[in-house]
């Protein structure tokens, strides 16, 4: 079976879940004190998508302000970018706006990226409608899901569905020439082995 | 070169005294035995004195509501409910502000409503700083304050434990070297340059808890007292074979590699001519423990070592090789896109620790670290500290009963706080001090080599104490292979 690697990084405001997410999908566990990521946080998972094996190279990276600078460092390499928010959090969709502007500045140029509108089981305090950010996603195409890690609702499908749109083949193509944070190609890795 | 005065003020109700030209002018306030110590330079003191009563009288007014305040917090209160009164209880409060007197970090949070206590600490620092003299510190009331002043913070430390001011200004220093091991002391200086009234917090937002892990453990941990990082005992085969897997997995941006257990070191390898200083070494330490976001995947992370080098960020990977015992290992790199390579050296160093039953002897040292005190056989020793003074290392068994409390275990290491500020005061150092408790003795001896504090049980004497030293001395010497990293080895 094909084997391919997708590099994703995680782009949002602090506190929002970008953690959670990574957590319930890699390890399937949630906890609810979890401490702020401090820099970034290094985590793979192999998930089978049709006749291919998908390995995901996660970048979860720290929504602090004192860690903004290293961003670029992450998402240069990656092949899709998940910028979550909290639906119960206005400024953190603001927060995502501007993600998006970022990526589309200075991201690869055909980065996918999918929109996460994490803490779904929160309706009761809800502050962002999910019309309003399905609407910006379809107009930025991109992918979109409410998505809850406490439940486990909607993580597989968010990378299901990234999976789906990063074209075949082309795992590697948002990949910037001398850029080091990136694992070596693998036929480099057998190489050396 | 400098004078330091220390003036005891009776109550009064001036509110500001001018002493002629060339002394030192003190705050009298409506406060019982205030005390202002402040280093007085050797600068001709002149200049104006005549005009600044009315401002001064504004500080003094602060300054007696701030002490009010703080001695608020002696007294027991019929609603401990109230956040406020808990905040005023709190035994040791931390403030760090930056020069134009914001604050940007408070141990006990609401630095909202510090604002205006903040601009009171900056005001009677820099009130005394127009003379040319520096305040160190003010006690009224049982309280203590200590300010210390590291270009652009001010930092402040207001307790009522019994604590010299010196240690307070240690820790007070080792907190600097946290917010500077966050944000580098070129970017401190930097934007406080650019625009003297920048709010830190922004830049910190976050960061608070790594900050107030430093200063729990400052509380509990007598590393940070002794200024040393505590040695995990190993079999001295064991910890080289140890080293050796580190020494293996080198590449050309690594500078340092490190093994730690529960803020103890197992073995750090490092690049030649480049050593890491235990405050470093602490504040790593620290961070990897202030936070249980490294305890999945592979960190990497940003850091300032502040004392290996101050203006630039070094870029650690940190993982976790076990987690039941706890074994970290943590490479520092000089290079922030070299993460890869960094992790492909952890993946070789777990492999070369699995192979030939390594790992499976590593467990079980960890699993009976820290060893008893009971260990060295000397019926009344209860527990002790003893520094090698030439590697930065000390060794100390656990903290036994009756100390297994963390009521217990504060109330040591104040003890050995005390030993200590006894046998380090600058005015007068000690080399040996034996204090009898009612709950227990305690002895300090300072040599050359080392330092060494020591628990008995209370109901020993002076002279079994004595002996029970020298034969502590014996057994440390016997065990010092493995107590002790005596090599410092390079990749």
């Amino acid at each position: 079976m094909a084997l391919r690697e997708l590099k994703v990084c995680l782009l949002g405001d602090t506190g929002v879940g970008k953690s959670s997410i990574v957590w319930r999908f890699v390890e399937d566990s949630f906890d609810p004190n979890i401490n702020p990521t401090i820099g970034a946080s290094f985590m793979t998972k192999t998930v089978q998508y049709q006749t291919e094996l998908h390995k995901f190279l996660i970048w979860d990276t720290a929504g602090q302000e004192r860690f903004r600078a290293l961003a670029p460092m992450y998402y240069r390499g990656s092949a899709a970018a998940i910028i979550v928010y909290d639906i119960t959090k206005e400024e953190t969709f603001t927060t995502l706006k501007n993600w998006v502007k970022e990526l589309r500045q200075h991201g690869p140029p055909n980065i996918v990226v999918a929109i996460a509108g994490n803490k779904c089981d929160l309706n009761d305090v809800r502050e962002v409608l999910e019309k309003d950010a399905k609407d910006y996603a379809d107009s930025i195409n991109a992918v979109f899901v409410e998505t809850s890690a406490k439940n486990a609702i909607n993580i597989n499908e968010l990378f299901i569905e990234i999976s789906r749109r990063i074209p075949s083949g082309n795992a590697s193509a948002a990949t910037v020439k001398g850029f080091k944070l990136r694992r070596q190609t693998s036929e480099a890795d057998h190489r050396c082995c | 070169m400098s004078a330091a005065a220390a003036m005891s003020a009776a109550m009064s109700d001036a509110a500001a005294l001018s002493a002629g030209a060339g002394q030192a002018r003190i705050v009298h306030a409506r406060i019982v035995h205030a005390r202002i110590v402040h280093a007085q330079s050797y600068e001709d003191l002149t200049g104006e004195v005549e005009g600044d009563t009315e401002s001064m009288e504004e500080i003094t007014h602060d300054f007696s509501k701030l002490s009010t305040q703080l001695s608020v917090s002696g007294q027991s209160h019929g609603d401990p409910a109230s956040p406020a009164e808990d905040w005023y209880r709190q035994q040791k409060h931390v403030f760090v502000l930056s020069e134009a007197g914001k604050p940007v970090y408070s141990r006990f949070r609401s630095e909202e409503a510090l604002s205006s206590t903040a601009g009171v600490m900056m005001a009677l620092v820099s009130f005394l700083e127009t003379e040319k003299n520096a305040l160190r510190s003010i006690h009224a009331d049982g309280y203590t304050a200590v300010f210390v002043r590291r270009s652009p913070l001010v930092l402040v430390s207001v307790s009522h434990a019994q604590q010299s001011e010196q240690e307070m200004a240690q820790e007070l220093l080792y907190v600097y070297y946290q917010v500077v091991s966050l944000v580098t002391g070129a970017q401190l200086h930097h934007l406080f340059q650019q625009r003297p009234s920048y709010d830190l917090r922004r830049l910190l937002s976050g960061s608070e808890r790594i900050t107030d892990n430093l200063l729990a453990a400052m509380d509990t941990d007598p590393s940070f007292l002794l200024a040393a990082v505590r040695c995990l005992p190993l079999p001295p085969a064991l910890r080289d074979t140890a080293t050796y897997c580190l020494q293996q997995a080198k590449a050309r941006s690594l500078v340092f590699s490190i093994l730690m257990s529960q803020q103890q070191l197992l073995t750090l390898v490092r690049r030649k001519d480049h050593y890491l200083h235990p405050i470093d070494i602490h504040l790593l330490f620290n961070l990897v423990t202030s936070s249980s976001s490294f305890r999945e995947g592979e960190a990497w992370t940003p850091v300032c070592l502040p004392k290996f080098n101050p203006s630039g960020f070094f870029h650690t990977h940190i993982s976790y090789l076990s987690h039941e015992p706890e074994l970290l290992l943590l490479m520092v790199s000089t290079d922030r896109e070299d993460f890869f390579t960094a992790s492909d050296c952890k993946r070789k160093i777990v492999e070369r620790l699995e192979k030939r039953g390594t790992w499976a002897a590593l467990t079980e040292a960890l699993t009976n670290s820290p060893y008893d005190a009971a260990q060295v056989g000397i019926p009344e020793l209860r527990h002790f500290l003893y520094k090698s003074k030439s590697s930065g290392l000390f060794t100390s068994p656990a903290m036994a009963a009756p100390y297994n409390t963390e009521g217990e275990q504060k109330r040591l290491v104040s003890l050995y706080q005390h030993l200590h500020g006894r046998a380090h005061c600058s005015s007068r150092p000690l080399t040996t001090v034996y204090h009898m408790g009612p709950r227990e003795s305690v002895l300090a001896w300072v040599t050359e080599a080392f330092e060494l504090y020591v628990c008995f049980s209370p109901l020993g004497s002076k002279s079994s104490a004595v002996n029970g030293v020298s034969r502590l001395l014996r057994w440390i010497r016997k065990e010092e292979e493995k107590l002790f990293i005596l090599s410092s080895p390079t990749y």
